[in-house]
C-alpha cells in the first residue's frame, strides 16, 4: 500500500487528546510550538447542537437512553466503549480484562465521573511502606506544583482538610449535600467512617471569562456544552487554539506506529485514515503518546525497527507489564426513610456524589495493603431506560404483594422513587509483573492494525479488601437505616470484584523508573530507548493508588511538557 | 409559564454569553446570563452510524397489525386511563416497545410468544382473541401470570410470568420515560438552576438537618459568579 506522506514537519506529534495529550497540546503550543494532535475518533465539541446530548429528555431517544448501543447509555459522551466493532482485543485463557475505549476528540474526559483527587505522599512510596510493588522516582512534592496549576487551571470543588495522604488544593466550595448524602453523612458518622464533601472539576464558581459555570443538571457525563466541567477538548484544546497555538487536528486518525530513523529515533508518526482507509505519515521532531495507557503500549510494540527490534522503547521487555486498574465492588440498599418523597425540588446537582469517603483506615490492622475510597450515588434521577423495572420488588420488605397490574403500580413506582442508595468502592491494586497487554499476532482491526491481547488476575490482595469493602458497605447500611440489596458476594465469587478494566483506570504499561531495566521511561516521561519519544497517559504510573488516575495525568503531562520545552530551548532533543 | 427552550436561553448562566435582559429584581444567582448552546431538536447526538442504525429499524416493523392490537390491551391493563389517569396507549408505550423489539431482537421471542400465549388461553377461555375478550376476562388470565413466585428468580418462573414480567417492565419504563410519565412522576430536574440545599420542609418529613459546620464550607451561590481567587496559601479569596 503506498503510505501518503505530507512533508509538513511539527514541532511536536501527540497522538490522543485525552486528559494527557490535551494538556501537552496546550502547554506546549503556548509555548511556540507547532503541533499536530493526531486522535483516532472524529471531533467533539459538546456546544455542537449536532453533536450535544446534555438537557436532552429520555423520551428525545427512541430507547429510553438505554445501553444497548453505548456502554452507559445513549446520552453519554463517550464514543466507544468496552467493545468497539471492527477493533477488537483479545484475552489469555481465565483473563477477562475489558478495555474501554473512547473515539472522539477529548477521548474518555467527555464522560467520566470528574472525580478529581491528587495522589498523597504516601501513594509515591508504596514499596517503603508494605514492601510491595515498586516506588515512584519522584515524590509528592516534585507533583504539588502541578497539581496546584491544575487547579487553577481547571477548576475543582471541593474542601482543605488537612489530610495526610489526600492533600489539599486549591479549591472552589463545594455544592450543599443533597437529601440521600445527608443519611450517608449521618451513617457513616454512627459507624465512625469519616466523609468529606467529594472532589470534583465542575465549576461552582467562575474561573474565567470563557468557560460557564455549572447549572446543576447532574449530566456531566454528557458533557457540558457551557464548558463548566473539565473535558478535555472544551478546557485544554479549544482554549490552546483559541490561544493562537499552532494546532493542526487530525481526527479519525488511528495511529499504527510510530516512525524511526537510523539512529532508533522519532521522525514522526503513521496512521490510518478512517474515513479514506489510506495510511498516511507526517513528520515530527518529537512525538507524544497519549494514546491511553493500553493503546501507547499497542503504538510502541507495533513500531518494530532494527534498532527497537522488540517495539519502540522495549528494550526492558516490560511495555505492557504492570497494567493494572482500580479494584471495584458496589452494592445498593434500600432506605425506608427516604419513601414518600416530595419531587417537587430540583435535586439534579452535579454529575455525580456531593459527599465521599477518602481511605481511612491502616493497614497494619488489616489483612490486605492499600486501601479505596467510597463513591456514594442515589437521588431522584431522571427516569430512562430500566426505570419501573421491577416496580414494587421493594414490596416484600413490608408483606405486601409483589407483581400485579394496575394504577396501583404508580403508587408503588411513586412510594420507592428516590429510596435507593447505592456504594461503589474503587481501590488500589498491587501492580503485577504477570499481568500484562502483547500483540496478539493472529489478529488484526479492521484498519489492519496487530491487536492486543491481554493477560490479567486479580491476586488475593484485591480479593480481600473487595471483601473488606462490601463488610463496610454493609456497616454504612445498617447505620443509616438502610437495607441492603441482593446478597454480598462470597469467597465463590471472589467477593465480587469488578473484572479488571471495568473501573476505567487502567494504568502502568510504560511505568517510569531511573533503572532502564526496571522501567520503560524516566520521571519525565521520556523512553529511555528514543530520547524524543515521551508519554504523557497514564502509562508511566507505577501505581494508581486509591485515587482516580485523572488528574495526576494532567499534572504530570504538565511537568512532562515543561520538561520538553526545556530540553528544546537546550538542544538536547 | 416559559417553556424549556426559553427558559434556558433567558437564564443566562455561561461565559461569554451574550448579554440578554436581566431584571433588575432578580436575585444575583438567577440574574446572571446564560445561553446554552441549543442542541438540535431533530437529533439526540447520534454518530453518522447509530443515525443510520436507528433510521433502519425505524423502517421496519416487527409485530403485524394483530399483535400490536393485544399489545396495547395488555399494556392499558397494566397502566390503565382511568381515575384521571393517563394510558399506556396515550404515552404511545406500545411503540415503544415495538421499537425495543427490535432494537434489542433477544426481546422478540418472548414478546411474540407471551402475545401468542394470551391469545391461546383466552381462545380456550373465552372463545375470542385477548384483545375481544372483556376486561374481566382479560384480567382473569392476567391474574394467573402477574403474581412471580416470590424468592424465585425470574428465569426459574413459567415462560408466562417471565413474559408478564417483561411485558410490565417495559410499559412501566415506556410510561414513565415519556413526557407524560415524567410529568406525572413530578420529577423536576433537567432544568438550568442552581442548587442551594435541601428544602427545609423536606429535610423535616424526612428528620434530616445540615450540619452548620458543613454548610460553612459549601458554595454561597451569591458568589458563584465572581471570578475564583486564591491566597498562596490555598484558601479562596473571591
Amino acid at each position: 500500500m503506498q503510505i501518503i506522506e505530507n512533508n509538513e514537519e511539527f514541532d511536536v506529534i501527540i497522538v490522543g487528546s485525552g486528559a494527557g495529550g490535551g494538556m501537552a497540546t496546550k502547554v506546549l503550543s503556548e509555548a511556540g510550538l507547532k503541533i499536530a494532535v493526531v486522535e483516532a475518533g472524529p471531533f467533539f465539541d459538546p456546544a455542537d447542537p449536532d453533536q450535544m446530548t446534555q438537557m436532552k429528555w429520555s423520551y428525545e431517544s427512541p430507547r429510553r437512553g438505554s445501553s444497548i448501543h453505548r456502554a452507559f447509555g445513549d446520552f453519554d459522551a463517550a464514543y466507544g466503549g468496552w467493545d468497539i466493532d471492527g477493533e477488537p482485543y483479545t484475552n489469555h485463557e481465565d483473563s477477562n480484562f475489558r478495555w474501554f475505549r473512547s473515539r472522539m476528540l477529548g477521548g474518555r474526559t467527555n464522560h467520566w465521573g470528574r472525580i478529581s483527587l491528587r495522589f498523597g505522599p504516601k501513594d509515591f512510596k508504596r514499596y517503603d511502606q508494605d514492601g510491595l510493588g515498586d516506588n515512584w522516582p519522584i515524590e509528592y512534592e516534585d507533583v504539588k506544583p502541578y497539581y496546584d496549576k491544575v487547579d487553577k487551571l481547571i477548576g475543582v470543588f471541593g474542601t482543605n482538610e488537612g489530610l495526610p495522604n489526600d492533600p489539599d488544593g486549591y479549591f472552589l466550595p463545594p455544592p450543599k449535600p443533597r437529601l440521600h448524602e445527608l443519611f450517608y453523612i449521618n451513617g457513616a458518622r454512627k459507624a465512625n467512617i469519616p466523609v468529606y464533601p467529594s472532589r470534583m472539576s465542575m465549576l461552582t464558581k467562575r474561573i474565567n471569562n470563557e468557560r460557564g459555570i455549572c447549572f446543576y443538571c447532574g449530566q456531566c457525563n454528557r458533557s457540558c456544552s457551557v464548558y463548566a466541567d473539565f473535558s478535555a477538548g472544551s478546557c485544554l484544546i479549544f482554549p490552546a487554539q483559541k490561544n493562537g497555538g499552532q494546532v493542526k487536528l487530525f481526527v479519525n486518525a488511528m495511529v499504527r506506529a510510530v516512525n524511526t530513523n537510523d539512529e532508533g529515533r522519532a521522525t514522526g508518526v503513521s496512521f490510518v485514515n478512517k474515513d479514506d482507509r489510506k495510511e498516511y505519515s507526517i513528520k515530527g521532531k518529537t512525538v507524544v503518546l497519549a494514546a491511553s495507557a493500553c493503546s501507547t503500549a499497542r503504538i510502541l510494540l507495533n513500531s518494530k525497527s532494527a534498532q527497537h527490534p522488540s517495539g519502540l522503547g522495549n528494550s526492558s521487555g516490560l511495555v505492557g507489564r504492570y497494567v493494572h486498574d482500580s479494584t471495584g465492588a458496589s452494592r445498593a440498599a434500600f432506605v425506608p426513610r427516604l419513601m414518600n418523597r416530595k419531587t417537587n425540588y430540583n435535586e439534579d446537582g452535579v454529575g455525580g456524589m456531593h459527599v465521599y469517603t477518602p481511605w481511612w483506615l491502616d493497614n497494619k490492622k488489616l489483612d490486605f495493603p492499600r486501601g479505596y475510597h467510597i463513591e456514594v450515588w442515589g437521588g431522584m434521577g431522571m427516569p430512562s431506560y430500566g426505570f419501573g423495572f421491577n416496580p414494587n420488588d421493594l414490596n416484600k420488605h413490608f408483606d405486601l404483594p409483589v407483581g400485579g397490574y394496575g394504577n396501583g403500580l404508580r403508587d408503588d413506582v411513586k412510594k420507592y422513587y428516590g429510596s435507593i442508595v447505592g456504594f461503589g468502592g474503587r481501590g488500589e491494586s498491587i501492580p503485577q509483573y504477570n499481568n500484562y497487554c502483547e500483540i496478539d499476532e493472529s489478529t488484526v482491526d479492521e484498519w489492519g492494525i496487530p491487536v492486543l491481547k491481554f493477560n490479567y488476575q486479580w491476586t488475593d490482595y484485591e480479593k480481600k479488601q473487595v471483601k473488606h469493602m462490601h463488610n463496610t458497605f454493609e456497616e454504612l447500611f445498617d447505620a443509616m437505616g438502610a437495607i441492603p440489596l441482593g446478597e454480598k458476594p462470597g469467597a465463590d465469587q471472589d467477593y465480587g470484584i469488578a473484572a479488571p478494566g471495568l473501573i476505567i483506570h487502567e494504568v502502568g504499561t510504560t511505568r517510569m523508573g531511573e533503572n532502564k531495566k526496571k522501567s520503560v521511561t524516566n520521571e519525565f516521561q521520556q523512553l529511555h530507548d528514543a530520547d524524543n519519544v515521551f508519554i504523557a497517559d497514564a502509562g508511566p504510573f507505577v501505581s494508581q493508588a486509591d485515587k482516580n488516575p485523572t488528574w495526576t495525568i494532567l499534572a504530570l503531562s504538565w511537568r512532562m511538557s515543561d520538561y520538553i520545552i526545556q530540553e528544546i530551548k537546550k538542544q538536547n532533543i | 409559564m416559559m417553556n424549556r427552550r426559553k427558559s434556558i436561553q433567558t437564564l443566562v448562566l455561561g461565559a461569554g454569553a451574550t448579554a440578554l435582559a436581566v431584571h433588575s429584581c432578580a436575585p444575583s444567582a438567577e440574574a446572571e446570563s446564560l445561553q446554552i448552546p441549543m442542541s438540535n431538536p431533530l437529533s439526540y447526538g447520534r454518530t453518522s452510524k447509530e443515525a443510520t442504525h436507528d433510521e433502519k429499524i425505524m423502517a421496519e416493523q416487527y409485530f403485524s397489525e394483530a399483535e400490536m392490537t393485544t399489545l396495547a390491551a395488555v399494556c392499558n391493563l397494566i397502566l390503565p386511563g382511568t381515575e384521571g389517569y393517563k394510558s399506556a396507549t396515550d404515552a404511545e408505550v406500545p411503540n415503544f416497545i415495538e421499537f425495543m423489539a427490535k432494537d434489542y431482537p433477544d426481546f422478540q421471542l418472548p414478546l411474540r410468544g407471551g402475545l401468542a400465549w394470551l391469545n391461546r388461553q383466552s381462545n380456550l377461555k373465552n372463545d375470542t382473541e385477548f384483545a375481544t375478550a372483556d376486561t374481566a376476562a382479560q384480567k382473569e388470565i392476567l391474574d394467573g401470570i402477574a403474581y412471580p413466585k416470590p424468592d424465585t428468580p425470574d428465569h426459574q418462573q413459567p415462560a408466562s410470568v417471565q413474559f408478564f414480567n417483561l411485558l410490565r417492565n417495559l410499559t412501566m419504563t415506556g410510561f414513565y420515560t415519556s413526557k407524560m410519565g415524567i410529568e406525572e412522576l413530578g420529577y423536576s430536574g433537567n432544568q438550568p438552576n442552581v442548587w442551594d440545599g435541601v428544602p427545609q420542609e423536606v429535610l423535616d418529613q424526612h428528620n434530616v438537618a445540615y450540619d452548620e459546620a458543613w454548610l460553612a464550607k459549601c458554595i454561597d451561590q451569591s458568589t458563584r459568579n465572581t471570578v475564583a481567587k486564591w491566597d498562596e496559601n490555598m484558601n479562596l479569596i473571591s
